[in-house]
């Protein structure tokens, strides 16, 4: 189990680090690339979670999706002519002191908390169940999904254009 | 220590500790979009690692799917919003926007 953790700690280290970077480098579009890595650790943590379908959608929506469109965003939404694509930021130290706060609260609550653990064997593929699930329990919801992504794409293109 | 549930938890702790870090500081309101990016992804951590350490089944992975269907929705509206307020104000800093009507 030691390739396990030491993959798990890589993938771990990948995500905060680059989530640090997003939020804290003054150039957007640098930012935005930032996230692209912050998205490739969790892509890794959900491998690792033995949740492979999940994993890839995590690629192909996320990297291939909604980064693309908040890259768009960057673009047409700042005089790219200039180079400097900067945000500004405002009240880091009270933003310091909360989060650093809160963020304690949470981490003790998880560490201190006796989660009761299965230990179930790694399945092989997740897909089938995946399937089942939502064609069986989830159908009403995943219709509903699919009207909803219909209403929100007919919506973005309408405001987008007006 | 064997990496377990809690190595998982407090992964997507800090992430989303650095989602609200971003929404709170940052005055491009794109910068506010990716912070809520970052925080849906450590709600979905927690999902998948419930799923593969708790007794629910696939329940938990369906969730983390359909809240990634969610974030798509979302960020292709919150764009759309966002062309339009950058139309209006020609700028999409949210501390210069201030006025709800013209």
């Amino acid at each position: 189990m030691i390739i396990y953790d030491l993959i798990f700690y890589l993938f771990a280290a990948l995500t905060i680090v680059s989530a640090f970077f997003v939020v804290t480098l003054r150039n957007i579009v640098y930012s935005a690339f930032f996230l692209l890595f912050t998205f490739l650790g969790v892509t890794g943590l959900y491998v690792l979670l033995a949740a492979d379908f999940i994993a890839i959608v995590q690629l192909v929506v996320y990297v291939g999706g909604i980064l693309i469109l908040l890259l768009f965003g960057v673009m047409l939404t700042n005089r790219i002519t200039n180079v400097q694509v900067k945000s500004g930021t405002f009240q880091i130290l009270p933003a310091v002191i909360g989060v650093g706060i809160f963020t304690g609260i949470l981490v003790a609550t998880m560490t201190n908390t006796k989660w009761r653990v299965l230990e179930s064997e790694i399945p092989v593929t997740t897909v089938y169940n995946i399937g089942t699930l939502l064609l069986q329990d989830y159908v009403v919801v995943f219709e509903l999904l699919g009207i909803l992504l219909l209403v929100a794409l007919i919506g973005a293109a309408s405001m987008a254009r007006r | 220590m064997n990496v377990g549930l809690n190595h998982f938890l407090i992964v997507s702790t800090i992430l989303f500790s650095f989602g609200i870090f971003g929404i709170v500081t940052r005055k491009n309101a794109v910068m506010v979009l990716m912070g809520i990016e970052l925080i849906l992804n450590a709600a979905n951590i927690n999902f998948v690692a419930f799923a593969r350490y708790g007794s629910f089944g696939y329940n938990g992975q369906v969730m983390a799917l359909f809240v990634i269907v969610l974030a798509a929705a979302e960020a292709a509206i919150a764009l759309a919003i966002l062309l339009n307020i950058y139309k209006t104000f020609t700028t999409v800093n949210v501390d210069e926007i201030d006025r709800m009507k013209e």
